[in-house]
């Protein structure tokens, strides 16, 4: 599903620049519930923004569903975006305004689904995190948890065939941490590829893979067996 | 252009984010009310200005003779300079391309009476294109013609004044015999003058009448010339001062006297007008233009606060598919909404304001204050486009602004 290869990323730091990501290869099946792991400043984020097609890399080759990302400009990625990919964000990132339901139903507007559609699959996701009574909530009345919950049925609503997810908790406390690592879990029984960044032992835990990052190089790639246990 | 769900993002948008929407419409409210008020203000004062000019013809030129006030070519000062009818001739015959009407005028008091009511007027003896030069119009009858003139005829027209003082009302004076000075005239037309109630106190008789029933001369007290319309300003002066120069010379009246042969030119006149309608338009045109510049600067700086503010927004939005076009249009559409029903409305506050106020400032000067509607519209559709402008330079930053940037913005 996501297959990386000798992939560099530098960003200008004034007239130096500085390497973040040195030459990684990584490949992601379908189905798989991949963790990165790493302190901060290894350079994770910016494998996730990559790899979401948030922002570009510079040398090597991603291949994204069998599809070769190079030379996106912006709508491009912005379809593929919508089309392939689902983000989760240590800071939710919902748009205050809009109450539960729009949030959620939003992705399928850019995909160009009707309005009454959108309601109908948008409750439907609403109804999977265990939030459908909260559909007309806007994101200021609902606990972090609650948001959360939402920004991932949000990231399910169009389908996609990754879920991307950024510290997913690294906003809530151990309780609803757990309730929404489990809700990823579920996500990825259903068949869908989950791929989380934390720095978290515990959350990376909870995954079938981690990938260990150090420097901008992966250090190490382990499976662990969560599965049959599950 | 934009689906029904794009309208309703839009409005949604607008809706939920009011403190932006109603300070990017008041902007453009307060722009364009200012604009239409300034702007039907100095109309007000222009409409002042030109209603103190516009009551008489103004190509035209008055000749009035008097006595002289310096001795000259061995004739004695406080000599009275008098004209006749061949003067008028020589004026017409030498200057015959810059003339397009020359007027006899002589001028006395007298009572007019008509049955038992009577009362002092200004009885004038003119050629009959008189009326060109007073702007009068008949509205009874008609005015007196070139047969009353041949026929030396005792016939008058009265100002519609005069019929209101001596007829009663309801009456027709066409056809009724009135006793002017003692000398039976007919009224064959009633005229009214815009110059007010002044000038419709006036009554005309036939100058030919007037030389042979009064003395029984061919003088003449006063010479109105209307010259030649395609004239320009410039062109109309000097006619005038060539006419001074050469009347001066045929009545032997020294060239700085200015008493023995006075010389009004209306074409002076009219330069001063233009000049000073002139700078009115020159300052109300400043005005506005401040005014739209204050305006569009205004809508710019919200612009760019709101494209700003919605940073995060528009990163979200671009995370989960957005394209940089759809970025960009919703941002114009808003704007262009709020900026056009903003401006709409503040025209209609402009305009109501200066119909509401018009009546009281009358005294300050400012005669009907409009506006001419169409410029009111382009001056809100300039505002919108400034609005779209200012919005698309950082709405298409904000479109190409790497997701991750935008998101990690605070």
């Amino acid at each position: 599903m996501i297959k990386i290869e000798n992939l560099h990323k530098s960003y200008p730091m004034g007239k130096e620049s500085l390497h973040v990501l040195k030459g990684l290869d990584l490949h992601i099946k379908e189905g798989e519930f991949v963790s990165i792991m790493g302190s901060s400043g290894s350079g994770k984020s910016t494998l996730l923004n990559i790899v979401g097609l948030l922002d570009i890399h510079d040398e090597g080759t991603y291949h994204l569903n069998g599809q070769l990302i190079e030379k996106l400009d912006e709508k491009k990625a912005a379809v593929l975006r919508n089309k392939f990919l689902g983000f989760v964000f240590q800071a939710f990132n919902l748009i205050t305004y809009k109450n539960a339901l729009e949030n959620v139903s939003l992705p399928l507007y850019y995909k160009g689904v009707g309005r009454k559609e959108r309601q109908k699959i948008g409750m439907e996701y609403l109804k999977k995190v265990g939030l459908e009574e909260w559909a007309n909530h806007l994101p200021s009345e609902l606990s972090g948890g609650q948001k959360q919950r939402v920004a991932i049925a949000r990231a399910l609503v169009t389908n996609p065939k990754v879920v991307l997810a950024d510290e997913p908790t690294g906003a809530l406390d151990s309780t609803t941490s757990h309730s929404v690592m489990e809700l990823l879990k579920e996500i990825n029984e259903e068949g869908m590829t989950v791929f989380v960044i934390t720095h978290e032992e515990d959350i990376a835990a909870q995954t079938d893979r981690i990938v260990r990052l150090k420097d901008g190089i992966i250090i190490s790639d382990e499976k662990l067996n969560n599965k049959v246990e599950a | 252009m934009f689906d029904l769900d794009g309208w309703q993002e839009i409005f949604q948008s607008i809706g939920k984010n009011k403190l932006r929407t109603v300070l990017s419409g008041l902007t453009i409210t307060f722009a364009i009310m200012l604009f239409t008020i300034l702007l039907g203000m100095g109309n007000g004062l222009k409409n002042t200005f030109k209603s103190f000019f516009s009551r008489d013809a103004e190509n035209a030129i008055f000749i009035m003779p008097n006595r002289t006030s310096k001795a000259y070519r061995g004739f004695q000062s406080g000599r009275r300079i008098e004209f006749r009818n061949h003067d008028v001739d020589y004026i017409f015959e030498n200057y015959k391309g810059n003339i397009e009407h020359i007027i006899r005028r002589n001028q006395r008091q007298v009572d007019i009476t008509y049955k038992n009511k009577k009362s002092n007027y200004s009885l004038i003896a003119v050629d009959p294109e008189i009326q060109f030069l007073e702007r009068a119009d008949p509205y009874e009858g008609r005015f007196i013609n070139k047969l009353d003139l041949n026929n030396k005829s005792k016939v008058i027209v009265i100002g519609r004044m005069t019929k209101k003082d001596l007829f009663p009302t309801g009456v027709s004076a066409v056809g009724k015999y009135v006793n002017v000075g003692g000398l039976a005239y007919k009224v064959v037309g009633v005229f009214t003058d815009p110059g007010g109630d002044n000038e419709e106190r006036l009554n005309y008789i036939p100058i030919t009448t007037a030389q042979a029933l009064y003395g029984n001369n061919d003088k003449v007290d006063q010479i109105n010339i209307l010259y030649n319309p395609n004239l320009s300003t410039n062109e109309a002066i000097a006619f005038g001062n060539n006419l001074t120069i050469d009347l001066k010379d045929r009545f032997d009246v020294a060239p700085r006297d200015q008493r023995g042969m006075r010389i009004q030119n209306r074409a002076e006149i009219v330069q001063g007008t233009q000049q000073t309608s002139g700078a009115l338009d020159m300052i109300v045109i400043i005005i506005s233009i401040g005014t739209l510049i204050a305006g569009i600067v205004g809508i710019s700086n919200i612009m760019i606060y709101i494209v700003k503010e919605r940073t995060k927004e528009l990163g979200i939005r671009k995370a989960i598919g957005a394209k940089p076009s759809s970025i960009i249009k919703m941002i114009m559409f808003e704007s262009m909404f709020i900026t056009s029903i903003a401006g709409y409305f503040g025209m209609l506050v402009g305009m109501g304001a200066l119909s509401y106020w018009a009546p009281g400032l009358e005294k300050y000067f400012i005669k009907d204050p409009q506006v001419d509607t169409g410029i009111v519209i382009f001056a809100t559709i300039l505002l919108v486009f400034s609005g779209i402008i200012a919005g698309y330079v950082p709405a298409r930053r904000a479109s190409r602004i790497k997701p991750i940037d935008a998101l990690n913005e605070d």
